[in-house]
């Protein structure tokens, strides 16, 4: 069971178990699978080699839900991965629909996102011959998923998606994709698939070396300044409410990265929020002067580092990991435990000495937290600020609500004025920065949760990339609220551009940006405009009350710049906390 | 506003390297690159040698040779591996081998491990006899020959190889075909079972 904010009602466990019909072809044995594996939701769009398995889905009560475009399709299985912790399901055709999965499956792969995509490929015969959208599917998403299957027998196939789901699902998570020649599906079988198994070559670690975790236990207990960083892999693995035990009763300074979001509550006094390149002030002190780091289900991506001549330059680490291979790859482990981050944090509980001796260090982290307060201004003469549309939105929104994201300055700002308290409740695209991955997923997170309420903030270049989705949300009567902070500009590259290139805006500034309200409407939504301060609330209170999807335009400050800033590559410990700061460092 | 600027907070004396190992000022650790042989059982399906050799190339480890081949399993086959990197990079290649749902178990072979590689040299076919002799000196073999070529099989460690290749040299070598390493353990040690 998945640690979400809220779960949906008792789902259909009173129904009786239907007898199911035999299947026949491969086609139906690959639904079949889907069913078996617990399958509600497709995300897809339909073409000629993918027809025969849409044909077998006819039959099914897999719920399947008609994409406008490929890449939504997976940016949106991604977050319905995200939010119910099971993988979400995406299918395309071959060629151009296998391509067009693309960008959401390297998403899901730098994200460790459950996803499973499946492909239509022309028949086997044709492979090779460059046929009628035929493409190398296996071949191009191979380095990209862990790992993609071409079926080769109608009746084997079902045993593919079989396993290509448990394996999405196992262990560190992650994008599978299994390749459907139309033949193989449509192909008579009438062998049933098995249940979803892990392939024998895949071994997950489970608990941790009794050893080495007594070793880290004692390490973090002597700590005169130690801290947690809890990973995206804290959520992944269901190991939130460990982690708040944990931290709670040991009383140590807890700081995420940004997948790790709402693993540990913000308001908690414990907290002190996010790390990296636009964390908080007062994590990325921590981070740099810490002696011994607890970190759990994190890769160490470069935007956490910068530069790691300078990361935790005095800490021991202590890394928790289920991919042995995460082990020393970035930051060297000086106590590497490898296993599920759950169980690991039951162990290091029960192993832990004593609460380590640290009121100093706790008190620095709140003297930090008084230097360096996340803080803007609101002058009344000057345009909007984004800064205050996201508080604004947070203050009024329940604990659950789930804030999906485009990528750019939009992003750090809804990352860093929302106030996250649940895990899986912040939906974002970390690893690959995908431009366009807040509409879809805002669609894949209301259909993973229809009870919990959905807020996209995002980009006016992001949402341009994958508006098209709008059309599905008004089809889907979902009721989603997406804000576009609408700096005129792709902002994130603007900053850069003022900050490290004498501000030649090269291709940042889009003076013919459309009516996002109005294009809205054209899509059957409901369109809001902000100009000022004034109608802030009202206009969100307004968009909120709307049954169905709502856009709200809000043309914000164009010159707004995030901050804090840590240069690419820099010492976390040299932030800029504004334009003037970034010329000193 | 906010407190101090960049230049008056408080920062740690410690660093750390490239690799992110912490800099112990008393005993600096550096790797320098070495070679190593990995040994790798895989399902033999289609798609595992691409599957591996782009690993190598997309995370950029330094491999020297790369062979593959079936073994007495008919669903398996065994590669072989030659890299050189510093021991991190080395760890990492070995993990994320592992990670590869094809790839069964992988294993460093120890420095003593046997290791051949194969040669193929055609040479001009103007001395015939001169060429047999220093075939003769390396253990090789004519294994074709016409008035204008003659080709010569030569097996061993990569140091003979290259060693009878730069003798062959003196016969205006026309083309060289090399295998890459293959590699076994010493002694009772395989790859399934560790002894
Ligand atoms: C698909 C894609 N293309 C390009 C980029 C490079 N990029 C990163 S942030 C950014 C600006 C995004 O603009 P917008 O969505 O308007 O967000 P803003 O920064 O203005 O809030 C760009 C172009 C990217 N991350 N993704
Ligand atoms: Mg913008």
């Amino acid at each position: 069971m998945s640690e979400r904010a809220s779960v949906p009602k008792e789902e259909d466990e009173t129904e009786p178990e239907t007898e199911q019909e035999p299947v026949t072809t491969g086609a139906q044995s690959v639904i079949r699978a889907l069913e078996n594996a617990g399958t509600d939701y497709v995300f897809g769009v339909q073409g000629g080699a993918i027809m025969p398995v849409y044909d077998a889905l006819y039959d099914s009560d897999i719920n399947h839900v008609t994409m406008a475009h490929e890449q939504g399709a997976s940016h949106a299985a991604d977050a319905y991965g995200i939010v119910t912790g099971d993988p979400g399901v995406c299918f395309a055709t071959s060629g151009p629909g296998a391509t067009n999965l693309v960008t959401g499956i390297a998403d899901a792969n730098m994200d460790s996102d459950p996803v499973i995509a499946l492909t239509g490929q022309v028949p086997t015969e044709f492979v090779g011959n460059d046929a009628f959208q035929e493409t190398d599917t296996v071949g191009i998403t191979q380095p990209i998923t862990k790992e993609s299957y071409f079926a080769a027998d109608s009746d084997t196939v079902g045993d593919d998606v079989s396993e290509a789901f448990a394996l999405a699902d196992a262990g560190r998570q992650g994008p599978t994709l299994v390749d459907l020649p139309k033949d193989v599906t449509q192909g008579e079988t009438e062998v049933e698939p098995g249940a979803p198994e892990t392939p024998e070559t895949y071994e997950v670690p489970e608990e941790a070396d009794d050893e080495n975790v007594q070793e880290a236990a004692e390490a973090l207990a002597e700590a005169d300044r130690p801290v947690i960083l809890s990973g995206g892999g804290v959520i992944k693995a269901n190991a939130s409410s460990a982690l708040r035990e944990f931290a709670k009763e040991y009383e140590i300074p807890v700081i995420t990265t940004m997948p790790g979001i709402g693993s540990f509550p913000e308001d908690h006094e414990l907290s002190l929020e996010w790390a990296g390149m636009h964390g908080t002030g007062y994590a990325n002190m921590a981070i740099t002067n810490t002696d011994c780091m607890l970190a759990i289900g994190t890769r160490f991506d470069d935007r956490l580092t910068g530069g790691v001549d300078s990361f935790a330059p005095d800490a021991e680490v202590i890394h928790v990991d289920i991919d042995p291979a995460e082990i020393s790859k970035n930051v060297y482990a000086d106590y590497p435990l490898i296993g599920d981050a759950r169980e690991v944090l039951r162990q290091l509980f029960d192993a832990m000495p004593r609460v380590p001796d640290a009121d100093e260090w706790r008190d620095q982290c709140q003297v930090w937290k008084d230097e360096y307060p996340m803080d803007y201004d609101t002058p009344d003469d000057e345009p909007l600020k984004p800064q205050y549309v996201v508080e604004k939105f947070s203050d009024v929104t329940p604990d659950d609500t789930i804030v999906c994201t485009g990528v750019g300055q939009h992003q750090m700002w809804a990352s860093q004025f929302w106030e996250y308290t649940e895990p899986r409740t912040w939906v974002s695209s970390h690893g690959l920065g995908t431009m366009g991955y807040g509409v879809p997923a805002a669609i894949g997170a209301k259909l993973a949760a229809p009870d919990q309420e959905v807020v996209c903030f995002d980009g006016d270049g992001s949402f341009l990339m994958t508006v098209q989705g709008l059309s599905v949300a008004v089809r889907e009567q979902l009721d989603i609220t997406y804000v576009v902070l609408n700096n005129e500009a792709v902002g994130m590259v603007r900053q850069w551009q003022d900050g490290f290139y004498e501000g030649r805006r090269m291709a940042s500034e889009y003076p013919w940006i459309p009516q996002f309200d109005k294009l809205a409407e054209a899509f059957g939504a409901r369109g809001f405009t902000l100009e000022s301060y004034e109608n802030v609330e009202e206009t969100i209170q307004e968009a909120r009350d709307y049954d169905g999807p709502s856009v709200i335009d809000a043309h914000i400050d164009p010159g707004e710049n995030v901050f804090p800033m840590v240069p690419s590559g820099g010492d976390n410990g040299q932030f800029a906390l504004n334009e003037d700061h970034l010329d000193m460092i | 506003m906010p407190g101090p600027a960049p230049d008056e907070r408080m920062r740690p004396k410690g660093r750390r390297n490239t690799q992110g190992i912490r800099v112990d000022p008393e005993a600096e650790v550096t790797h320098e690159p070495r070679q190593a042989v990995l040994s790798a059982l895989v399902k033999h399906r289609p798609g595992v040698l691409s599957e591996v050799s782009a690993l190598f190339s997309r995370r950029q480890f330094n491999i020297e040779s790369l062979t593959v081949g079936p073994t007495v399993d008919d669903d398996t086959a065994r590669m072989t591996i030659l890299i050189e990197e510093p021991e991190p990079g080395i760890d990492q290649a070995k993990k994320q081998l592992r990670k590869l749902v094809p790839v069964i178990s992988v294993r460093e072979l120890e420095g003593e491990a046997v290791r051949r590689e194969l040669a193929l040299v055609k040479v001009s076919g103007e001395k015939p006899d001169d060429v047999n002799a220093v075939a003769d000196m390396y253990n090789g073999q004519a294994v074709d020959a016409s008035t204008d070529s003659v080709t010569v099989e030569i097996t061993g460690s990569k140091q003979k190889i290259d060693a009878a290749i730069e003798a062959f040299k003196q016969f205006d070598v026309q083309e060289i075909v090399r295998t890459g390493a293959a590699a076994l353990e010493r002694g009772p040690k395989t790859l399934e079972k560790d002894v």
